[in-house]
Order: structure tokens, then sequence, then C-alpha cells
């Protein structure tokens, strides 16, 4: 039996990570949980959050995820993010001004649309700026 | 006899004709390879969001509450076509290509007693559309062809959702150009409601039994990738169209300046043949004149 997972991350734009890893911890919708080896058949929704790839007594990859999907099948597991960076790489000055920008947008949201789609920037900038301090 | 000044004229136009072309291979080719990067950049994802949809679509198979957008809602009276051209000709057969397809489709969707709908992404499909079927066009999308960004997709993706929700059709499928080679682009068809028949070879994996475990359910999951999957479809078609109008239009480039080369030996040819004949004329005149003393 395969004693790792095959973990592949890709966004629409380009395919991030694929390689052989330990565990994957990943925030589910329904809150975090850890991939093993062998894990049951799994499709879930990504809460934007952190995804943290543990390879031996390290962690060797902090990707942050705006939302997205994972699949989990017995050898395998794939994360279609919506976007996500590694963690190193936020621009916390960035995400700030990003997020002030997208507060002010929510405010003057006129149609039930528009709204819910700055509602859900606000929630991920908001995430995004917890995770490059949390680093 | 053709005129000495006018052949001269007509040469440096054809030059000036064949600077421009070639300028405009050498700027299609240098943004052919930025959009094929990215164009091969995403399909790993549009694959594996394929493959996930498999899985699902395999849960939900036989299943009568399946969400529409996934199995469709069971009528195809009204079909929408999604038309993805160019901002910008000159690209030889890229954009008729398209519109041709398209055309063969309305033309036997309308044989069989359906209705029709367009819409048009790019400029030239709009065009080429508007005199035939102005009245079946719901909306144009222009600008796409600038810088492409996923969200500009999701965006083309929610509208389409949202004339699905409000009823405007019933079967919605994409035609673009595929990008194959630089010398080849084939005109496809792509299904995007009912997702379900996508024929990407997107096959569920064997579990040998086991059943998924969802979460939260499978509904909220569909609720949250079927959008996703419709903006993922329509990206995917906007870069391989984009990295075929590029070669399209490198392609024609390098015809036209080719030919323009051709022209240009030509007219050189015409231009000293004539040049010489004056002055044959000329020598002879003065000859026959000194004779004649």
């Amino acid at each position: 039996m395969a004693d790792k997972v095959n973990f592949e991350l890709v966004s629409p734009e380009r395919l991030l990570v694929s390689d052989a890893f330990d565990m994957v911890v990943i925030p589910g919708g329904d809150g975090e949980f850890g991939v093993l080896p062998d894990h049951a058949p799994l499709i879930s929704t990504i809460r934007p959050g952190i995804i943290d790839v543990h390879d031996g007594a390290s962690i060797a990859h902090r990707i942050f995820v705006g939302g997205g999907f994972v699949e989990v099948l017995p050898d395998r597991c794939t994360v279609l993010a919506e976007d996500a960076v590694m963690v190193t790489d936020i621009d916390r000055a960035q995400v700030e001004a990003d997020l002030a920008e997208a507060e002010l947008t929510l405010r003057d949201a006129e149609s039930d649309h528009d709204r819910r789609r700055a509602e859900g920037n606000v929630a991920r900038l908001g995430a995004m700026l917890e995770a490059s301090r949390a680093n | 006899m053709a005129n000495l000044k006018a052949l001269r004229i007509r040469i440096n136009s054809v030059r000036s004709t064949r600077k421009i072309t070639s300028a405009m291979k050498m700027v299609a080719a240098a943004k052919l390879r930025r959009a094929q990067e990215s164009a091969e950049a995403a399909r790993p994802y549009a694959e594996r969001m394929a493959r996930m949809m498999g899985s699902l679509a395999s849960a939900f198979a036989g299943r009568e509450d399946a969400p529409q957008l996934l199995a469709g809602n069971g009528k195809d009276q009204v079909h929408l076509l999604v038309v993805v051209t160019s901002d910008r000709g000159l690209c030889g057969s890229f954009n008729v290509g398209v519109v041709r397809a398209a055309r063969v489709r309305i033309a036997e969707l309308r044989d069989q007693g359906k209705e029709v709908k367009l819409l048009c992404l790019g400029r030239k499909g709009r065009d080429m559309m508007r005199r035939d079927f102005g009245s079946m066009i719901i909306d144009t999308v222009l600008g796409l062809d600038k810088r492409l960004s996923y969200q500009m997709a999701a965006d083309v993706g929610v509208k389409v959702s949202e004339l699905f929700e409000a009823g405007e059709f019933d079967v919605c499928s994409v035609v673009y150009n595929r990008f194959q080679s630089v010398m080849t682009q084939v005109v496809s068809w792509q299904s995007l409601i009912p997702a379900m028949a996508d024929d990407d070879g997107a096959e569920a994996p064997d579990l040998g039994g086991a059943v998924y475990i969802f979460e939260p359910d499978e509904f909220e999951i569909l609720d949250n990738l079927l959008p996703q999957n419709m903006g993922v479809q329509v990206y995917r078609s906007l870069l391989e169209s984009q990295a075929s109008e590029h070669a399209a239009r490198m392609t024609a480039m390098d015809n036209a300046s080719r030919n323009a080369g051709d022209m240009i030996d030509r007219l050189n040819t015409l231009y000293n043949r004539t040049r010489q004949a004056a002055i044959t004329t000329e020598i002879t005149e003065i000859v026959s004149g000194a004779e004649a003393l």
C-alpha cells in the first residue's frame, strides 16, 4: 500500500504543487481535516484558509487558498483552488489595501449579486490577511 | 505600356504593405507563445475539474433530484450558442470557420423546429452574425482578447447561469477554435448545460465499491462546483481561442508577406522591362534620326 499521498494543487491559471507527501491538512467546508494515505473517497468544499502539507516531521508547504474543492481518493488528493498563493508570498500591504477596497465595495453594493460577491471577497481577503499574520 | 512612375509607386506601396504584414506576423508570434503557455497552464485544472465532475455525476447517475445545471431541465426547445471569436480581423479563416459552424448548427436546429439564441464573445463574430441573425443575439461580450483573466471568464459563466435560471434557454453549447498546432486550429463544440453531456473522457475512478463521502453534502458541493465548472469551461475555450487566433494570424500574415514578396519581384521585372523598352525606343529614334541626315 502506498505510504504517501499524491497531492496536487491546481488553480485555474496553473499547477502549483504536484508531489507525494505524508499528510495534508485541508480547511474543509465543515472544518479542517487531515488526509493520510488510504483515506476514504471524499469530495468536499474548501473555505478560505491555509492548506498545510506535511512531509516527515516538518511542514513542506503552507498554501493559502481562497476557496475551492478537494477530491480525495485512497492514493491521491487533488485540490482545485480558486486562487492559491504560498503563504510566504503573500504581500501583506497589498492584501490590506485590497481588503479596504473590498469593504468599500461591499458598503456600496447595490444588487444582491454584487453584495454576495463583495462579501465573498471580504471573507477571502480577511482570511488571507490572517494567514499572513500567522506566518 | 505601363507608366514607369505608376509602377514605381505600386512597388513602393506593396513594399510598405509587406513591412506591415511581417511586423504583424512577428507580433502574433510573440503573443502566440504567451497565449500557448497560458492555455497549457490552464489545462491541468480543467482536466481535474472534469474528473471531479465525472465523480459527482456518477454519484447522481439515475437520480431525479440532480440539479438542473448538471442534468439539464429536461427540455431542449431553446438552444443558446456561445460563439467565441476575436475582436480583430486579419487572421485568415479563424473567425469565418467558427461562424460557418454556427450557421450550419443554427440551420439544423431551425429545421428541427427549435429556437436559437446567440451569445457572442468577440466583435468579429457579432458583426458577421448580425446581418442574418441579428434578432437572435441576446448579448455580446467584447474586449476579451486583451489580458484574459479567469475572472472575466467566470463573469461570462455567471451570465450564462443567470440566463439559464431565468428560463431563457434549455441547452447551451460553446463553439470555438481549439488550438491543435500553429498550422491547425479545429472548430470544436462543447456542451455547457447540461454539464453531464461532457465527453472529455471524464470517467469516474473505480472505487472498488466504495462510496464518496460528501462534505457538507453533495448538493452544496454541486451548488458551488457547477458555476465554477462553467467559468472554467468558458475560460478554457477563451484561452484556446486566443492561442488559435494568434496562430491563425501568424500563418495568414506569413502568407501575406510571402505574396507581397512575389508581387514585388514580378513588378520589379515588369518595371525593368518597361524601362529597357523605353531606352531602346529612344536609341532607335536617335539612330534613325542620325541616319536620315
